[in-house]
């Protein structure tokens, strides 16, 4: 079978072969259309790639590990990395080197071109994916070529893709990708047409933009809309965009460049013109049968079609599943700029203000109706930072996917998360704060009498540096006992860490300062001119998402520290009135608890903590290897703040999810396991940060490990081996 | 895997070898027996077989049950089979136990084995050279090859 046609060669018997869009361009070609002119590498090219090296049984094993309805949203970005960097990795044979590399040469003679998915499921009538897949703009030379046909592949598994795999019918063993490879047409306006309003079935709507189209398909332009009559392609109305960018090719890719101001006062398209691309989508829909989404460019007055694919209706995803929407978080480069500039300048100086009033209130002063009023107050507070959070702090995140991205094309590196190394030993506050604990730890660690002094219990009378750094502390960081429910030991608690810290002896990072610049080095000599400076902006962003990702939980957890003191406050007036245990109360019945004396809360049933059967015992569990290393010791499950202020120096670290304000205890931890997956996870970055093994994404691991197992923790391969017991 | 080796040729060494050679070479996993204070122990490994049929290979982490076994006690039984789960089976179906020593590959010849070993498990080179695995070496002493259900052929290997 061909592993590559041109355009005009497809015929209706090699649509599986070709995919959704190559198949309508061809039709198109065919029926007298203006579609720049372009080859189809077919779903054989793929088959034969993913065969003849192996790649289909390491992509089984990449999917087996867990499964899918178990992941996390950054599960599946992991997973999709990992197999995007083994396509990039994998070279295609010489054979197939030499069948595509003719013809693409031949072709476009050193144009430049578009390399697109075309995917066989994609763009059917039933269901339009539209953006599952990668598509690569600009892009000059034969070996650049090949290169985006691998990583067009590999998106075959994106993680949207993967999102949609069932509706997509994606299969490990069957599913294959096409390629569209096409001379790139430098419109001067350019945008897309619906020939049926999604919304209002007898109209049509265009939208469009100055320059290449890409700006207002990844969403960075704003388009000029116009809503047409369907039957008669009339103007109903236009809605004029502040115009001020356009996306115009540079280097290999597309960027934003600034309108001229006389382009910014003139709408992209005249009435005459919506006519031109209203009759192209009527040509479309009589040669289709059904109306068209499509994507044109204007270059010199001509119209060019670049892809037409029928209108679906969107999706259903099911309700309570989050994970498409935090996948569609993707965000460009200059969205990602904005909204750092917006956390660094206002969000986190205001959380940091909030936290400060907070603290600074005198609770004890307030009755026991304002206390109660007060905690509801903070509650709601809380509330709308958690929202600011979800909408801010979590899409900042992916600065370093887009990043890692990035590097993993440039470089690729056989580890697809070396980029981490470019990334961590920022500053970051809980860094900041192991170190603040780290000094004290050595003040106790240098002084004997002082360490039996504390091991003794005598906690009274503190030397006075000690007793100094420590209030500084708890006045920057707040009472490390004090978790998501309760202060439990106050500060004795701290001094018992700090003991174990000044037993452990000095924590290590295994960052060094020498390999990071080196490493930076190589990254940034892959670039020159313009393509250098973005590098060197992305590389900015991503270590600041990295950054944000870990400091914006020890912010809203200053704030949530808040709310838990004013609780706490209340439970303690609540206990003083005695025989009503205090324990387990939730805030709400407090509340009620403050405002009416006479109210005796139920006594909570303890939860059942999903008790492993007697005759059921793990043995090996498997989870993702997020920092390398092997580590045995005995586990120690991390289900409340008393099972962290008991962690001992040698443990392994088994919790849920391990977030800043538990990782001060990380530098004593022998592994971490974890059952939240991801490599960009909190206790990932922490776990490299120390060069602790670490596992991630184990499902159900804090009822599947019990405090005091033998364990093994294989960073290397991702696996928790529980000692037999035989 | 189909059974098309003339009944004849099986009754020589060249032609039992060769039917080893395809059997190894169709077979993904096999069945590894160790033992430990006289508990015996059975798993699946993904294995390879090296041309000369001397050696069989597998690879295993350090911390797993089968690597402790083998630390304590080197001898070991390995089942390669090709049976489909049907009636047929009794007919055509055929079983080959490797008896030997098995001891980890180090130094040149680890290097020559995990080639063998990735050759035919391409996808498992993550795993296999992990700093937390080990590529088992079995040195075969014989091989015991079961055919129509009771037909046994024992297979002595040169060392």
């Amino acid at each position: 079978m061909k592993q590559i046609f041109a355009l005009e060669e497809i015929r209706d018997s090699d649509r599986t072969l070709v995919g959704g869009k190559a198949f309508a361009l061809a039709t198109m070609v065919r029926n007298g259309m203006n579609v720049p002119p372009g080859l189809c590498v077919t779903t054989e090219a793929y088959n034969d790639f993913v065969s003849s090296t192996g790649l289909q049984g390491r992509i089984c094993m990449e999917w087996g590990r867990k499964r899918f309805e178990d992941m996390r949203w950054e599960e599946m970005w992991d997973l999709s990395l990992r197999i995007r960097n083994i396509f990039l990795n994998t070279p295609m044979s010489t054979g197939l080197v030499d069948a595509l590399s003719g013809p693409i040469s031949s072709t476009f003679n050193g144009q430049r071109v578009v390399v697109r998915s075309s995917a066989p499921h994609e763009d059917s009538a039933r269901a339009s994916f539209a953006g599952l897949h990668e598509s690569y703009v600009n892009i000059e030379g034969t070996d650049a070529v090949l290169e985006r046909i691998k990583l067009v592949w590999a998106s075959l598994w994106s993680d949207r893709a993967m999102l949609y795999r069932q509706e997509l019918g994606l299969d490990i063993a069957k599913s294959a990708m096409a390629v569209v490879i096409q001379e790139i047409v430098v419109g001067e306006r350019s945008g897309v047409i619906f020939g049926r309003n999604p919304n209002d079935a007898s109209q049509a709507v265009i939208e469009a933009v100055y320059g290449l189209n890409q700006g207002l398909v990844d969403g960075t332009v704003e388009p000029d809309k116009w809503i047409l009559d369907r039957k008669t392609g009339r103007i109903i109305s236009h809605f004029s965009a502040q115009r001020e960018k356009a996306a115009a090719p540079s280097h290999d890719g597309v960027t934003l460049q600034p309108l001229l101001p006389e382009a910014s006062e003139q709408p992209p398209l005249s009435p005459e013109e919506t006519g031109m691309v209203y009759d192209v989508a009527k040509t479309a829909e009589s040669l289709f049968g059904a109306p068209q989404d499509m994507e044109w460019t204007l270059r010199q007055n001509a119209l060019y079609v670049l892809q037409s694919r029928p209108i679906t209706t969107g999706r259903a995803d099911q309700k309570d599943d989050q994970r498409p929407w935090y996948l569609s978080l993707r965000r460009s480069f200059e969205n990602l700029k904005t909204l750092r500039r917006k956390i660094e300048d206002a969000l986190l100086p205001q959380m940091e203000d909030e936290a400060l009033r907070l603290a600074n209130q005198e609770l004890a002063k307030l009755s026991d109706a304002e206390l109660a009023e007060e905690i509801g107050r903070r509650t709601r507070i809380y509330d709308q930072w958690s929202g600011i959070y979800r909408e801010h702090f979590i899409p900042m995140a992916h600065g370093m996917r887009l990043f890692g991205e990035f590097y993993n094309s440039a470089m690729h590196p056989s580890d697809p998360y070396e980029f981490m190394s470019l990334l961590g030993t920022t500053e970051m506050v809980s860094i900041r704060r192991n170190r603040m604990l780290e000094g004290m730890a050595s003040m106790i660690r240098q002084d004997e009498k002082l360490a039996a002094q504390l091991t003794s219990g005598e906690n009274g009378r503190l030397p006075e540096a000690l007793d100094k750094a420590l209030e500084a502390f708890i006045d920057q960081f707040g009472d490390l006992s004090c978790g998501a429910e309760q202060c439990t030991q106050g500060r004795d608690a701290m001094i018992n860490l700090l003991l174990a810290m000044a037993k452990h002896g000095p924590p290590t990072s295994r960052f060094q300062r020498q390999g990071f610049e080196a490493l930076k080095k190589e990254f940034l000599s892959r670039f020159s001119g313009e393509k250098k400076d973005y590098a060197t902006e992305l590389l900015d962003l991503g270590r600041a998402s990295y950054r944000l990702r870990d400091d914006d939980n020890i912010y809203i957890g200053r704030i949530k520290g808040q709310v838990v003191r004013a609780v706490d406050e209340g439970r303690t007036r609540i206990k003083q009135r005695g025989a009503i245990p205090t324990k387990d109360l939730e805030a709400a019945e407090i509340i009620r608890a403050l405002n009416d004396p006479s109210f005796v809360p139920e006594t909570p049933v303890p939860p059942d903590k999903d008790k492993a059967k007697g005759n059921l015992k793990a043995r090996q569990l498997v989870g993702q290897p997020a920092c390398p290393g092997i580590a045995r010791g005995s586990a120690r499950v991390i289900l409340s703040q008393s099972d962290l202020m008991s962690f001992e120096a040698g443990e392994v670290f088994v919790c849920d999810a391990l977030d800043p304000t538990m990782t001060f205890v990380a530098p004593l931890a022998a592994g971490i396991v974890e059952r939240r997956g991801g490599m960009l996870i909190h206790g990932a970055i922490i776990a490299r940060e120390y060069g602790i093994p670490c596992v991630t994404g184990v499902p159900k691991v804090t009822s599947l490990i019990r405090t005091g197992d033998e364990i093994t923790v294989d960073g290397y391969l991702g696996i928790v081996i529980l000692s037999s017991v035989r | 895997m189909e059974w098309n080796h003339k009944e004849s040729t099986l009754e020589n060494t060249d032609g039992l070898e060769s039917l080893l050679r395809d059997l190894f070479g169709s077979q993904r996993l096999a069945v590894l027996a160790t033992q430990r204070e006289g508990q015996p122990f059975a798993n699946l490994v993904a294995f390879a077989a090296t041309d000369d049929l001397k050696h069989l290979a597998f690879a295993t982490t350090r911390a797993t049950r089968k690597y402790a076994n083998l630390s304590a006690d080197s001898q070991v039984a390995m089942l390669v089979d090709n049976r489909r789960n049907q009636v047929s089976d009794f007919e055509n179906a055929a079983a080959v136990t490797a008896i030997g020593k098995a001891e980890e590959a180090g130094g040149e010849y680890r290097v020559r084995l995990l080639e063998v070993y990735l050759s035919k498990h391409p996808h498992l080179k993550g795993f296999a050279t992990s700093p937390t695995s080990a590529l088992i070496k079995v040195n075969v002493e014989k091989y015991d090859v079961v055919r129509r259900f009771q037909h046994v052929v024992e297979l002595r290997v040169k060392p």
